[in-house]
């Protein structure tokens, strides 16, 4: 085996190409504009991709699974609100940092017992994941407007700005997080049992279930720590916003699953890695911001990911008719 | 009947190539008008590529001759097949399982880009009109899918009728039924063969062929080994065409009667399942249970595998009295289950072999901080794949790249590595070629000498008399009679169990 | 009936809900069986109906169309645009126009999913995103207010005068929508093409072998779609009086949930119209009884997901219950399919 096929093989062609394609994407933005290869460029990508990446990281797991969470923006949203609610009962601006630290429980904790609920749904009483995460995701868009009559919370204290918007050696706060959560993940879905099981019941939940993997345990699960990450989001967007309003962040939904399969995801389950999807999220946030500097606006950038979703299917069409 | 028209279907020079893999080569066959005729061979010999071009599915390579009922046939399409009065009962049926029965049967009516309206009385009457002429009786009305599956194979002959088939290509049609319903439907084989339907029977089951076909035609890796009459053909000398190597087989049977018991069931029973069982298996014993679909062989299975909870009775495994809730009580105590859904139970089919290996002892590959280590899986897949020789291109390719007889290794492989007291093989050969069955049949009896405790499920009465140590017959949910092979024969065996 | 409804469970078992809340609702309020209640809930329910329909020909057919409220939007911004440079136009040319760019989306969605074989879902996800940010990028994301009268003139074809003087009247996207559902009805239940379409969901390789046109198929589930998302979206405007570039954004998910509610099965094979009537009207009477008991708005929704998450998580226990237990199955297998 030689040197190149060695690294093919233990990272994946998947990764090459769609590394090759982010190449392209940027060298083309770097020739059409010199405002492209800027630090300022790269901070704002740095602080953009984090919430659309921990949300996508949590659509990601429900899919490898053969289902789907279609609930992940409220979820964020809702966790949101619950932090926001802990630091507003103890103070507002001038909420500690233990305040915050409740509050930020107080979030995980309403967005893993969201996700427990869907997953227990799933599990047990066999409902599509779809229509289940549909579900939820019009009771806790229901529940938040209920809360907040459709209003925004706002008036945090000013670490929350530190978390949305500072650095830390240099590196961004938001994409601190964000790697962490990669790298979790990653650990997660590669070298754990709970990881192996996922990829099992993505394929054949039934053979996996007579392998005597725990199915049922594992897809509740799986919905709790999509709502873990979820609560992450929320926190950040929060953070980033300087509020909370249920709805914000709506149009990403869709966006974390064009990024799943962008980056390589069976829409069946059973295959895909969280490298490959990060390399789709860079290249979806380096599109955005590229069209961005040559002064297109954000709705040309979000016609131009879906055809370029197309265009990366019409790549691997071609790619497999070719390997015949 | 000499005239042009004594054929049904008469195919000369038939090859066919997909990418790399020569599928056909220079294949004949002749099908004569009210026959039933046999296409034996090994799974992956080329039988399904055969009727797939037939039926135009696939169109043949260049050079192939092709005549339906006397008239060469140049293009092909499922639509053209169809019109020239062939039909296929494909193995999966092909039926439409949300739809009605009436509606499965007369779908071809359906079919075509030009819109119609869909005169469901005229289809209902048509299908009511084959079922006479089948003489069984279905309610037209039923979803698919509330059917058993041999009243669905019958929907699939009758929606090979409709359309005036006068031949009919059935690919394995005995695969899931019971024997009475196998009776019926060989039965309803030879009465369209006396009306002049000439069939082409696709079928594993040797005995079943030597019973309805009257000539067979074998293929062997993708060539023709040639057409004979069965009146003086033996399964065993068909076992050889078909295989091309001489399948002698000697009982393998020994007196285990001193074995300390690892499995003892008594009185185990579970309501419409089975019944009152009750029966031992020893340490290195091989006790084979011969049961058909139906039997209550599989439920009995599952219940002590823990899938299902028995009603009454015990189950003891070395002494210890158990009741599994799951699979993994079952795995925890010993005890190993080989599915015989191979396909959608037994493996994950599209994940790798050494993903497949490694499933059931996952917490025995933790290493550092609780993670799976890379090179503790990776020694346990090489040694299981090496002590049960399995033949591989690499350990990561997906598990549905091998053959059916490396499958069923790396079956056994990964629960071999649970090291079981007791290992419960449920028709461990379906889908396995002739050629490779000894090879797995080999591998239990050495499990057996290191001392597993072995419980050999089967429909095929050869399969569990050259292969076990004692023989129970089930049926109708009991256990009916006890035998030891060496005090009997095939055939005798046969003849109780079939009586 | 009685066949249709013991061989459609699902459907038997929302009708009897639905009379159930029918029934407590005209005993508990004098303001629900009402003239002027029924007529307003027709009105504002017609065109999630003619959507819902035409998603159903989607299902039927086992794939998922994400992106035909956004084509909506797109077909009455074109529309509009287009009416516009020719002077206006009238109903005719309405529909016309409206049922071309409708069908000429849907069978972009059909080419991209049987050319590149990928799944419906993956595919109509890339064209929503492509549809709505193109028609954003040239809209500007600008409302379009200036619209030929006859679109956005009230057409009754109902009209009645309570005896308390309250006017109550059935507006014309009432008569389209019904003339949908018959259309849908006719196509999936009583011609050959809808009857492939169905069995090409209930197993794609057994019709495919059968030869039933695959592309043809897929044209016809998503072109119908298109179809009914361009109409739909014709009649919107008609009761909105305005084109807001947006305003459809995030309804495919709210009529995806009520037509499956209504039985149609992910992954194909199971639907009907009727289910899908009783679907939607489950949630907008739903809905309407909230408001009449005079609980806050703010609940609606709220109420409204809880009540859908019961239904799925109860209905989906015994409709797939033969395959939850030939398996032990946990999970039916996924269901969205090509």
């Amino acid at each position: 085996m030689s040197f190149l096929t060695h690294i093919r093989e233990s990272i994946g062609s998947e990764v090459l190409s769609l590394f090759s394609a982010l190449v392209v994407v940027v060298v083309g933005f770097s020739i059409a504009t010199p405002l492209f290869l800027s630090a300022s460029n790269f901070g704002s990508i740095a602080f953009q991709l984090p919430v659309l990446g921990l949300l996508t990281l949590a659509m990601m797991v429900p899919i490898l699974s053969g289902g789907l969470n279609l609930a992940i923006i409220y979820t964020a949203n809702i966790s949101g609100l619950a932090m926001a609610a802990v630091l507003m009962h103890f103070g507002g601006a001038e909420a500690s940092l233990g305040a915050f630290f409740l509050g930020a429980i107080a979030a995980i904790v309403v967005g893993g017992l969201s996700g427990l609920l869907m997953g227990l749904v799933v599990a047990y009483l066999g409902a599509h994941p779809i229509l289940v995460s549909l579900a939820m995701m019009i009771f806790l868009r229901g529940l938040g407007e209920f809360l907040t009559h459709g209003g925004d919370i706002s008036g945090f204290p000013p670490y929350m700005e530190t978390l949305g918007h500072g650095s830390l050696i240099g590196v961004p706060v938001p994409l601190l997080i964000f790697l962490a959560a990669v790298f979790i993940w990653h650990i997660k879905l590669s070298r754990t049992q709970h990881g192996f099981s996922v990829y099992m019941i993505g394929s054949n939940i039934d053979a996996a279930e007579y392998s005597g993997l725990h199915t049922r345990r594992t897809l509740a699960m799986i919905y709790t720590l999509s709502g873990v990450i979820c609560a992450v989001a929320g926190i950040l967007m929060a953070a980033r916003f300087n509020s909370v309003r249920v709805g914000h962040g709506e149009a990403l939904l869709l966006v974390t699953v064009l990024a799943c399969f962008l980056g390589g995801l069976d829409p069946f389950g059973g295959f895909g890695r969280v490298l490959p999807v990060v390399i789709a999220l860079i290249i979806l946030q380096c599109l955005s911001s590229g069209l961005n500097l040559i002064g297109a606006n954000q709705h040309l950038s979000t016609a131009v990911w879906g055809l370029f979703l197309i265009g990366v299917m019409a790549m691997r069409w071609v790619t497999s008719r070719l390997r015949e | 009947m000499n005239t042009p028209n004594e054929f049904a279907l008469q195919m000369r020079h038939v090859s066919k190539r997909f990418g790399g893999v020569q599928a056909l080569d220079d294949v004949s066959l002749e099908v004569k008008v009210g026959e039933v005729h046999c296409l034996a061979g090994e799974n992956g010999c080329g039988k399904s590529t055969l009727i797939k071009i037939v039926t135009g599915v696939h169109p043949p390579e260049h050079g192939a001759e092709i005549s339906v009922f006397g008239h060469p046939v140049a293009a092909y399409s499922p639509t053209l097949a169809r019109a020239s009065g062939i039909a296929v009962i494909w193995q999966d049926l092909a039926l439409f399982p949300h739809m009605s029965v009436a509606e499965n049967i007369g779908f071809d009516e359906m079919v075509g880009a030009k819109p119609h309206l869909a005169n469901l009385k005229s289809i209902r009457k048509r299908a009511q009109a084959v079922m006479t002429r089948l003489g069984v009786s279905l309610d037209l009305d039923a979803r698919l899918n509330t059917l058993p599956i041999a009243e669905r194979q019958v929907v699939a002959i009758a929606r090979a009728l409709i359309s005036d088939a006068r031949l009919i290509f059935m690919d394995e049609p005995t695969a899931s039924l019971t024997q009475s319903e196998t009776d019926a439907l060989l039965d309803i084989v030879r009465t369209l063969s006396a009306n002049g339907v000439a069939i082409v029977f696709v079928s594993h089951r040797l005995a079943e062929v030597l019973d309805i076909a009257e000539r067979v035609t074998v293929v062997r890796d993708g060539r023709m080994v040639g057409v004979y009459p069965t009146k003086d053909m033996t399964q065993s000398r068909l076992g050889e065409l078909m295989t091309g190597s001489s399948l002698e087989s000697k009982v393998s049977a020994r007196d285990m009667s001193s074995a300390e018991a690892v499995l003892d069931v008594v009185g185990l029973t579970r309501r419409d399942e089975f019944e009152d069982i009750s029966f031992t298996v020893g340490r290195g014993e091989v006790v084979g249970v011969i049961g058909l679909i139906g039997s209550g062989r599989t439920e009995l299975a599952h219940a002590l595998i823990g899938m299902s909870q028995p009603e009454a009775g015990t189950i003891r495994l070395n002494n210890a009295s158990i009741s599994p809730r799951s699979i993994r009580d079952a795995i925890k105590v010993g005890i190993a289950y080989v599915s015989e859904d191979r396909l959608s139970l037994g493996l994950v089919q599209q994940q790798s072999i050494a993903d497949n290996a490694v499933v059931s002892v996952l917490s025995r590959l933790l290493g550092y901080l609780g993670l799976i280590s890379a090179s503790k899986k990776s020694n346990l897949v090489d040694d299981w794949i090496e002590r049960l020789a399995v033949k591989i291109g690499t350990s990561k390719d997906a598990v549905s790249t091998l053959s059916g007889g490396n499958q069923q290794r790396v079956v056994l492989a990964k629960w071999l590595a649970t090291e079981p007291k007791l290992l419960i093989l449920d028709s461990p050969t379906v889908g396995v070629d002739v050629g490779a069955r000894a090879g797995i049949f080999k591998i239990v009896r050495q499990l057996a000498e290191q001392g597993i405790a072995i419980l050999l499920i089967s429909d095929e009465v050869t399969e569990a008399y050259f292969n076990s140590d004692r023989i129970l017959h089930m049926a109708d949910g009991r256990i009916q009679s006890e035998y030891n092979p060496i005090q009997t024969t095939v055939a005798a065996l046969e003849e109780q169990i079939y009586a | 009936m009685r066949k249709f409804l013991t061989a459609n469970p699902v459907e038997l078992r929302l009708s009897v809900v639905l009379l159930i809340l029918i029934a407590g609702l005209s005993l508990s309020t004098d303001t629900f069986l009402t003239v002027a209640n029924i007529t307003s809930l027709l009105n504002n329910n017609a065109v999630n109906l003619i959507w819902a329909v035409g998603l159903l020909v989607v299902l039927v057919a086992g794939g998922i169309d994400i992106s035909f409220a956004v084509a909506a939007s797109v077909v009455q911004y074109v529309a509009a645009k287009f009416l516009g440079s020719v002077g206006g136009g009238n109903w005719f040319i309405g529909f016309l126009t409206a049922s071309m760019l409708g069908i000429g989306l849907g069978l972009i969605n059909a080419a991209l999913i049987h050319r590149f074989r990928v799944v419906s879902i993956v595919i109509t996800i890339a064209t929503f995103n492509a549809f709505f940010g193109l028609l954003m990028f040239f809209s500007s994301g600008r409302s379009i207010y200036t619209l030929p009268d006859w679109w956005t003139k009230k057409i009754f074809i109902f009209e009645h005068q309570s005896a308390s003087g309250v006017w109550s009247e059935l507006n014309l996207s009432v008569a389209v929508m019904c003339v949908c559902l018959v259309a849908t009805l006719f196509l999936i239940r009583w011609t050959n093409i809808g009857r492939q379409l169905y069995a090409f969901g209930d197993n794609a390789e057994g019709a495919r072998r059968a030869g039933v046109n695959i592309a043809l198929m897929q044209a016809v589930a998503f072109g119908w779609c298109g179809l009914m998302a361009g109409i739909g979206g014709l009649m919107q405007v008609n009761i909105a009086k305005e084109v807001v570039p947006n305003a459809l954004y995030g309804r495919e998910l709210d009529v995806l949930a009520a037509v499956v509610l209504g039985g149609a099965r992910l992954g194909g094979g199971r639907g009907t119209v009727f289910g899908c009537v009783l679907g939607v009207m489950f949630v907008a009477i739903t809905q309407n009884g909230l408001n009449l008991l005079g609980v806050s708005p703010f609940a609606f929704q709220m109420i409204i997901g809880a009540t859908i998450l019961v239904a799925i998580s109860t209905s989906n226990m015994s409709f797939d219950i033969s395959g939850l237990f030939e398996h032990a199955n946990p999970t039916g297998k996924k269901g969205v399919s090509r």
